[in-house]
């Protein structure tokens, strides 16, 4: 990596993030300004580790499939030898891209511009007529740019341009736990991810992070979801009805964990390490009624247990900036301008390459594939439109002010712990306030941003 | 009849027909069924198709979800896959996936004051086009293909929704039913934008 010249620090001048950032509020140009969103994906999305995908999308050696890291175009690979990387979109030459598709497998990708092939690690295969050049192409600065750092955890493979950030597991720190909770509770401690709900919105990407802890909005932004949910007498209680009554007074809390993660445990509601409690309080889906008959007729023992793999984990497990565990979705917040966003609902599945279901994988599938397909449908476009509405409501200049404060001044509300984790009640928003301490952080903060060619 | 076993043959209130045997069927009847060989010349059959397609789109434009969710037989399938082709709908999410009891949900929270993304409700302006219609096994059940152009008016926007319909049309009296309809969207695995009208 050496003689390398860093990213160029993106030019703030004239934004004060003290006072930007307040304890009790965010100013709208977080949310509004060009400068900002462009720092962003160089102080935010260049210092962090961000999510670049799923071990599941690349099972095989020589897999790819394209993403992003902030706004760069990569490719996320395993290459021949087995080793996860992530390839810079863009040939060393004149800068193409030099994989159109969205998924697949090569061993090399050819640039279809002037022929310049690049084997999967990165690594220049050749140019044509290179008597052309008096370079010998042995010189790794015309091999492709790569992410220098990219882990994985639990099968979520993240990637980090900051030669200073802390190892993955430093980085994840407490959010870790329950991410692996998640993962766990599923056989092989595994999942594969199984198409998606795509979805995109006209405003800033950290509407979506702001949301994803947030359970003050849940019996507004989706009262229409839960009078769905009730419409049929004898599904009350399911679904999202425990959110009904007062969810300050529930058993389910939001906790802020640091890097700006937090989580919203909603496990508390169901009995937890019972069978059948998670299925006994999951939303109508087609088809659910035939499977769960099949499943007890023919796993009696067990019928309970694999139900509950087809239920929605009452869980919200938030990594920032931009990966979601929802129920059973990873969803991924991909900013695209300052004012627009993509937001993929992956779904899972449940694998069994060790056959300890009993062969009952296809049927909780089956069940599993449509309880997903609820919430996006029916919950996600509402709150969508609320994301846009407040983009549109911020247009407002004089009005400059975003209020973050439910909480704050209560501190009977929380609790901390030895590790400083925070905990309050569900609809609390400190988890609001100190991710945001966090961005602030970043935002004042240049990141030692490099890319790596040696490969 | 006990309100049990009225529930459990009700398919707007439980889901016993999406079965395994669904499932095949579904994979069956939407593989390989655009056959030159199977297409229907017959212009009166045509006609009565292209009619009963119209006649959705119009009940559609017009609001009429009621009326709409007639057009469906009682074990139907309003199916919107993420992926080219429709994938294989027991191991992947789609867009949509609705049985009976999922479509009347739908409607119903359409018809909800508080469906903040159809507030106000979209103006849409279909067009149905290119019907094609093909034989099956069965006299009494069609295939059409038609390909469709959705404009949509939404809180100052215009956007647009392609593609194509395939409807598995069975006769109902003197005129069809929908047991199946699928919509293709051309841009079905990209991110949408406020994906909440019916398509």
């Amino acid at each position: 990596m050496d003689g390398l010249t860093p990213t160029p620090p993106a030019r703030l001048d004239g934004y004060d993030f003290d006072y930007l950032i307040q304890e009790d509020r965010v100013h709208r140009h977080i949310y509004t300004e060009e400068p900002i969103f462009r720092a962003e994906m160089n102080r935010v999305f260049g210092a962090v580790w961000v999510y670049l995908g799923h071990e599941s999308q690349i099972p095989n050696n020589d897999d790819f499939v394209q993403t992003k890291l902030g706004l760069r175009p990569i490719v996320l690979v395993r290459d021949s030898a087995g080793k996860f990387r992530a390839l810079y979109n863009r040939c060393t030459h004149r800068g193409s891209t030099i994989c159109r598709q969205e998924s697949g497998s090569a061993k090399a990708f050819q640039c279809p511009y002037h022929g310049w092939t690049f084997l999967n690690s990165g690594e220049i295969r050749g140019v044509p007529w290179p008597e052309g050049y008096a370079d010998d192409f042995s010189d790794s600065k015309f091999n492709l740019a790569q992410v220098p750092r990219v882990d994985s955890y639990k099968g979520f493979i993240f990637g980090t341009l900051n030669m200073d950030a802390p190892p993955l597991l430093d980085y994840l720190g407490p959010v870790a736990v329950p991410l692996a909770e998640w993962v766990d509770r599923h056989p092989g401690g595994k999942v594969s991810l199984c198409n998606a709900n795509r979805l995109k919105l006209h405003g800033n990407w950290k509407l979506v992070y702001d949301n994803s802890a947030d359970g003050y909005h849940v019996v507004f932004s989706h009262r229409s979801l839960l009078a769905m949910e009730n419409r049929l007498a004898d599904v009350e209680d399911k679904g999202m009805t425990f959110y009904k009554e007062s969810p300050d007074t529930a058993p389910m809390y939001v906790y802020y964990f640091g890097n700006g993660h937090h989580f919203k445990d909603k496990r508390g509601n169901v009995e937890r390490g019972t069978p059948g409690a998670l299925w006994a309080i999951e939303g109508v889906a087609p088809g659910m009624e035939f499977f769960e008959d099949k499943l007890r007729r023919d796993h009696p023992a067990r019928a309970d247990e694999f139900l509950d793999l087809a239920a929605s984990e009452p869980m919200n497990i938030n990594v920032f900036p931009n990966l979601h565990i929802l129920g059973n979705h990873i969803q991924v917040v991909q900013p695209i301008s300052v004012t627009e966003t993509d937001t993929t609902w992956w779904g899972t599945a449940v694998v069994d390459d060790d056959n300890v279901l009993d062969g009952a994988v296809d049927d909780i599938n089956a069940i599993r594939m449509r309880t997903q397909e609820g919430f996006p449908n029916f919950g996600e476009v509402d709150d969508i439109v609320n994301f846009e509405q407040i983009q549109v409501g911020l247009r407002a200049e004089e009005d400059e002010w975003a209020y973050t404060h439910r909480g704050l001044g209560l501190p009977d509300r929380f609790v901390v712990d030895d590790a400083g984790t925070i905990r309050g009640p569900a609809t609390d928003e400190v988890f609001l306030r100190e991710y945001f301490k966090e961005y602030r952080r970043l935002m004042t903060t240049e990141p030692n941003i490099r890319i790596a060619r040696d490969v | 009849m006990s309100e049990d076993r009225a529930v459990k043959t009700d398919p707007s209130r439980s889901s016993f027909y999406i079965d395994d045997d669904y499932y095949a069927a579904l994979a069956a009847d939407f593989a390989g069924w655009q056959r030159d060989d199977a297409e229907i010349a017959d212009m009166g059959l045509r006609d009565s198709c292209r009619r009963f397609l119209e006649r959705e789109a119009r009940l559609l434009d017009d609001g009429r979800s009621d009326d709409w969710l007639g057009l469906f037989a009682p074990e139907c399938l309003y199916w919107v896959p993420a992926a080219v082709g429709g994938g294989d709908p027991r191991r992947e999410v789609a867009i949509a996936f609705d049985d009976r009891r999922r479509l009347e949900d739908r409607v119903f929270r359409l018809a909800s004051p508080w469906a903040w993304s159809q507030q106000p409700a979209s103006r849409t302006s279909r067009i149905v086009a290119n019907v094609a219609v093909f034989a099956t096994g069965d006299d009494d059940i069609v295939m059409t293909r038609a390909s469709f152009q959705i404009s949509e008016f939404h809180a100052g926007d215009y956007r647009t929704w392609a593609g194509w319909y395939g409807h598995r049309l069975r006769r109902a009296g003197d005129g069809w039913e929908i047991l199946v309809k699928q919509v293709n969207l051309i841009d079905c695995d990209r991110n949408l934008r406020n994906p909440s009208i019916t398509l």
